[in-house]
């Protein structure tokens, strides 16, 4: 096997390993992600009972209420999807440093885009499954219909945005190596901001201009426009959705890894890579 | 004993045999943290942890320095395993520089420190197949290598699917060597591994130290504040005192140098103090480094 070939395969080996251990942890924490799915369906309600509540105006029609209702899940299920990913990701450090793993993981022989690109690629497969659990619980409690929902087309376009959402979640992973006891809630906070600008809940053209403008370098924006088409019109994957994601995905990458990398040399540097700093 | 890890064994193999296993020359880290006496809000001042530091280790040396807690030896273990960016000097393993060729170094070295850190809920075979993954092991390699590797350090076979928080802390330090050889790695940085453990762990994993390094060919930096560990493992002994290499020869050597019995005695000469009596500055330093 030549030294590039073995290199790629230790590399393939690596990535497998970082998602079997979270599948090993996944099952260990079982009822405590049970728990957790318990209080986002809870948080999920709490939004889409607003289309309920508006049409006791009786300003709205049934076909209109349900459209509403169906609009405020897909924002919450993408804002669900897209807390897993940014938590899976900001905990790449911040977990490792906790159980005292991290400095093994950081001595060892595997690339630092392999080894963050197997964490965002486990958060994707647990991000999807429990969003999708989350969509068909709450729709069905709620009472909500698509009929004409093309699924296939909005999982493609989740999938795909999954490669911004990871690029931009190895940016925010970098902040528990700079501040190992704050770091990991900045992360939430850059999730508020991405979906705060990408119309989550709303048109994106009820913003002020400079929202809207930075709203088009969100992934977001294109996740959550293309699956609400998907799923209310029964729309298919449209370039117009697809072009900007894969743009923004060949961008947010590899400069998250720049950013993680120049992270990693502040934290050795300054010997913050050890549990205490 | 076997090796596992296919990758290092191709590079251990090309590994020139005349070339030291560790070349450090006037090595410097120096840390930052503010003066507890000068105030909450005072400047910090720089606190050197290696001080020049220059040695080397050839290779199937097993090489032991002492010091006591703060004196640098964990800053030492950090920088030659590239978890630490060094402010001057150079370190070379196996002729590879630690901080521009640390992805070659990585293949090279494994450590075992004083906490046997692990994923708490996973089992003793989860987290070596975890950790093995990352040399290029497959599940297949390590469903063999594992209890294999976990019988040779005598762990129970019946406890390899418990989670590592029920196992005593002398279980754990026997999984964390099992960890660091799992990986066949040709230098072995060994950072306080018995302390804490209870006497019969700690002949346990000294025999174990001794064993690796008579059928593994592995090059041994033991770091340790324990004077009979150093003299039952070491074929030549240094001491750390407060970042500074005060030298480091054969026990013999140290001995007939400061014309003493023991390696305290030879400490006190040395240094002037007592190697257990640790002043409140050294605490200081402890909270730092240690």
């Amino acid at each position: 096997m030549s030294e590039f070939a073995l290199e790629t395969r230790n590399q393939l080996v690596g990535l497998f390993g970082i998602v079997e251990r979270n599948m090993y942890l996944t099952k260990r924490y079982f009822l405590w992600d049970l728990a957790f799915m318990v209080w986002t369906i809870a948080n999920t309600l709490t939004i889409v009972f607003i289309a309920r509540a508006a049409a006791l105006t009786g300003q709205l029609t049934p076909e209109q209420e349900n459209t509403l209702a169906m609009t405020l899940l897909v924002g919450a299920t993408i804002w669900a999807f897209l807390g897993i990913i940014f938590e899976f990701m900001t905990e790449t450090v911040a977990w490792e440093r906790w159980e005292g793993t991290i400095e093994y993981t950081f001595m060892a022989p595997l690339s630092r885009l392999v080894h963050l690109f197997g964490q965002g690629a486990y958060a994707v497969l647990y991000g999807l499954i429990r969003a999708t659990i989350l969509f068909f619980a709450v729709a069905l409690f709620i009472g909500i219909h698509a009929p004409q929902a093309n699924y296939g087309a909005a999982l493609a376009l989740l999938a795909i945005a999954s490669i911004s959402f990871i690029g931009v979640g190895i940016m925010t992973s970098v902040l528990p190596l700079i501040s190992p006891e704050k770091g990991a809630q900045l992360g939430f906070v850059a999730q508020g901001l991405m979906l705060v600008v990408s119309g989550v809940y709303y048109p994106v053209s009820v913003m002020p201009e400079w929202m809207q403008w930075i709203a088009k370098i969100s992934p977001a924006t294109y996740a959550l426009r293309g699956c609400r088409a998907s799923i209310v019109d029964g729309a298919g994957l449209e370039w117009a959705n697809v072009w900007p994601l894969l743009i923004i995905a060949v961008l947010a990458t590899p400069i998250g890894l720049a950013i993680f990398k120049v992270g990693e040399r502040y934290a050795k540097r300054h010997g913050k890579l050890k549990r205490a700093g | 004993m076997s090796t596992f890890a296919p990758s290092t064994i191709d590079l251990a193999s090309r590994l020139d045999r005349g070339t030291p296993a560790v070349e450090v020359r006037d090595l410097r880290k120096t840390f930052k943290r503010r003066d507890r006496k000068d105030g909450r809000f005072a400047r910090k001042r720089p606190w050197p942890a290696l001080d020049d530091v220059s040695f080397t280790i050839a290779r199937g040396e097993c090489v032991t320095i002492l010091g006591q807690n703060g004196s640098g030896k964990s800053t030492l273990v950090r920088l030659l395993s590239t978890l630490l960016i060094s402010d001057g000097g150079t370190a070379r393993v196996f002729g590879h520089d630690v901080d521009r060729e640390s992805s070659t170094i990585r293949r090279l070295v494994n450590r075992v420190s004083v906490e046997a850190s692990f994923f708490k809920k996973m089992s003793a075979s989860e987290n070596l197949s975890y950790a093995a993954r990352f040399y290029g092991m497959t599940p297949r390699q390590t469903r063999t290598a594992v209890p294999e590797i976990l019988g040779s350090v005598g762990f129970p076979p019946d406890r390899r699917s418990e989670s590592m928080e029920n196992l005593s802390r002398g279980m754990q330090q026997k999984v964390a060597l099992a960890r660091a050889l799992l990986t066949s790695p040709v230098l072995l940085l060994l950072d306080e591994p018995t302390t804490g453990l209870d006497p019969r762990s700690k002949l346990e994993v000294q025999e174990f130290i001794r064993q690796v390094r008579t059928a593994h060919d592995a090059t041994i930096l033991l770091c340790t504040h324990d004077m009979a560990e150093a003299e039952a493992l070491s074929d030549r002994v240094g001491i750390l005192d407060r970042g500074r290499l005060l030298f480091l020869e054969p026990v013999a050597d140290v001995k007939k140098r400061f014309g003493v019995e023991t390696l305290e005695e030879a400490f006190f000469a040395a240094t002037g103090r007592e190697f257990e009596n640790e002043t409140s500055e050294d605490d200081e330093y402890r909270e730092v480094f240690g």
